[in-house]
């Protein structure tokens, strides 16, 4: 028997895998210690464990296990990321480049570098959501210390070129930072080869805990150092200070080991659902996919409705938990920022879903999805003004709407 | 967002769904709202001109439950209603009965217009002057 609702809202965050939480499990009970106590058996428990975690950890981003420092997650990481980069080489240049459908963890602190006097660039995206190689090599200055750039993007998965990104950005001599939360543990990512320097990620994406996460900051050609935005204990080699997680961290560590072993395994099986799910959808007239099919995360979909309301289809699709890239319920009417940066209209982008299917996804889960939708959306089209009036040819922009 | 049991029962089973051949005179059409805004609302009015009684009300709505539930209602209460009764009806009657919660307040507005213009358009069609108020509301 299915059970209601389905959960396809797995960029947003994923349940804990049980074999997560079973390794978890000795850390938050006996074996309690604090990493950072030295003297004690209580504190090398711990510390082997976060040792261990680190170890996890570097094996899947294909890294130095001294290059992890732990955090409480991607929106820390990429505090520390970005803010301490900007403190650390503020004698070499105060000019960071970025894009405008970073994530609100990466804009809303590039914003607050701005207002410490430093400059920021957002780049703009194409139809399917990248960046232009050409755009961000006219933006590099002497002045440029940083270019932060997405992995993949939480709401439409697109996945911009990094190693290309980060050629260019080492070729004028800054550093190449990437917000990998999304990416890590669903695709390949290996900061050797994609010469990242830097990199935000978190566990619970990948059917780890909430509140924990990591920042790689490379040791070695070059070696990278970020100013500490919390002081304390000196904990992560003087970047991170705050006692360490250990259960949360041994989870991470976990999760990483897992995705690493299954990785390609779930993300054949996930792109096959996905596609079956998207190409399904697509058979409804008027619907589109938003962002690049080619370079995208494999368990991704974001898909426009058009001549459906975004809270309406929300309602109708009662029976699966995903987003929708309108705000509406947040009393702003404000449509996903994402979306627009694509050149999507308010409309279309407010009349927006996303899927995000995770490892525990079934096809009978899809199935049902599938027809979910589709039944929502005809029936808010029947009821749609705007349906009708496209059905009798009416163009729509020609129409002088009573803005209320 | 959490509905009230009226809104779901109206978004669920919407009374009154349609069109009316808004070419005959006796048939008052309303379209108000804008795409962008993320509400539009239609709805028409069919009246009998011996006794000025609305016979007939369909609407279509592209917007969120609140705004498919105020127009659905306004479609109720309208049949049978004579023409300047339903000049009467106020949006907070519609947040009332539907428990509309503050930030869905606009929807019963955008009813209430919908209504006006409909009746309003119905009126020039026949020669009555415009109702002033349907012309500048908001």
């Amino acid at each position: 028997m299915l059970k209601l609702p389905i959960y396809l809202d797995n960029n947003a965050t994923t349940p804990l895998d049980p074999r997560v939480l079973e390794a978890m499990m000795p850390y938050l009970t006996e074996v309690f210690g604090n990493a950072a106590s030295r003297n004690h058996p209580f504190g090398w428990a711990a510390e082997e464990a976060v040792d261990y975690a680190r170890e996890q950890i570097a094996q899947l981003i294909n890294s130095d296990p001294k290059e992890i420092i732990f955090t409480s997650g991607a929106t820390e990481s990429d505090n520390l990321g970005i803010k301490g980069v900007f403190e650390m080489y503020s004698q070499k240049g105060n000019h960071i480049i970025t894009a405008t459908t970073e994530h609100k963890a990466v804009l809303d602190t590039c914003k607050h570098i701005e207002k410490l006097g430093g400059k920021v660039t957002y780049l703009p995206v194409n139809r399917e959501g990248l960046i232009s190689l050409a755009d961000l090599e006219a933006a590099m200055t002497p002045q440029t210390i940083l270019v932060t750039i997405m992995y993949g993007n939480n709401e439409t998965g697109t996945i911009q070129p990094i190693c290309e990104i980060a050629a260019i950005a080492h070729k004028h001599g800054a550093l190449f930072m990437t917000d990998g939360t999304q990416a890590v543990g669903k695709i390949p990512v290996d900061v050797q080869a994609d010469g990242i320097d830097i990199m935000a990620f978190t566990a619970h994406k990948m059917y780890g805990p909430k509140g924990v996460g990591a920042l790689y900051v490379r040791r070695k050609n070059p070696r990278v150092k970020v100013t500490a935005q919390m002081d304390g204990g000196g904990h992560e080699r003087g970047m991170r200070s705050g006692t360490l997680n250990v259960p949360g961290i041994v989870g991470l560590g976990k999760a990483c080991e897992l995705a690493r072993l299954e990785m390609d395994s779930d993300a054949k099986r996930l792109s096959a659902m996905r596609d079956r799910l998207e190409n399904s959808l697509l058979e409804l007239e008027e619907s589109y996919v938003n962002g690049s099919r080619e370079h995208r995360l494999p368990h991704v979909t974001n898909i426009s409705f058009t001549y459906v309301e975004g809270e309406g289809l929300m309602m109708g699709v009662k029976d699966l938990a995903v987003s929708s890239g309108s705000a509406c319920t947040s009393a702003s009417l404000e449509p996903s920022y994402v979306l627009k940066a694509l050149g999507l209209s308010d409309d279309l982008a407010h009349s927006s879903l996303r899927f995000g299917l995770s490892r525990f996804t079934t096809d009978e889960q899809i199935d049902y999805a599938i027809n979910h939708v589709k039944e929502a959306v005809n029936k808010l089209r029947e009821m749609s003004p705007l349906w009708e009036m496209f059905k009798e040819g009416v163009d729509l922009s020609k129409i002088e709407w009573a803005e209320h | 967002m959490a509905y009230s049991d009226k809104v779901i029962d109206h978004y669920s089973n919407p009374r009154n769904v349609g069109t009316l051949d808004k070419s005959k005179k006796n048939v008052g059409t309303g379209l108000v709202g804008a795409p962008e805004c993320g509400d539009v609302m239609r709805l028409q009015i069919e009246v009998d001109e011996a006794t000025n009684t609305i016979t007939d009300a369909k609407f279509k709505t592209f917007g969120c439950g609140s705004a498919i539930a105020s127009s659905s209602l306004a479609t109720e209460w309208l049949k049978g209603k004579t023409v300047d009764e339903a000049l009467s009806i106020d949006n907070m009657e519609i947040v009332e009965e539907l428990a509309l919660p503050p930030v869905k307040i606009h929807c019963s507005v955008l009813a209430e217009d919908a209504i006006k213009s409909a009746i309003n358009d119905y009126r020039v069609k026949n020669g009555l002057p415009a109702l002033e108020e349907a012309k500048s509301h908001h």
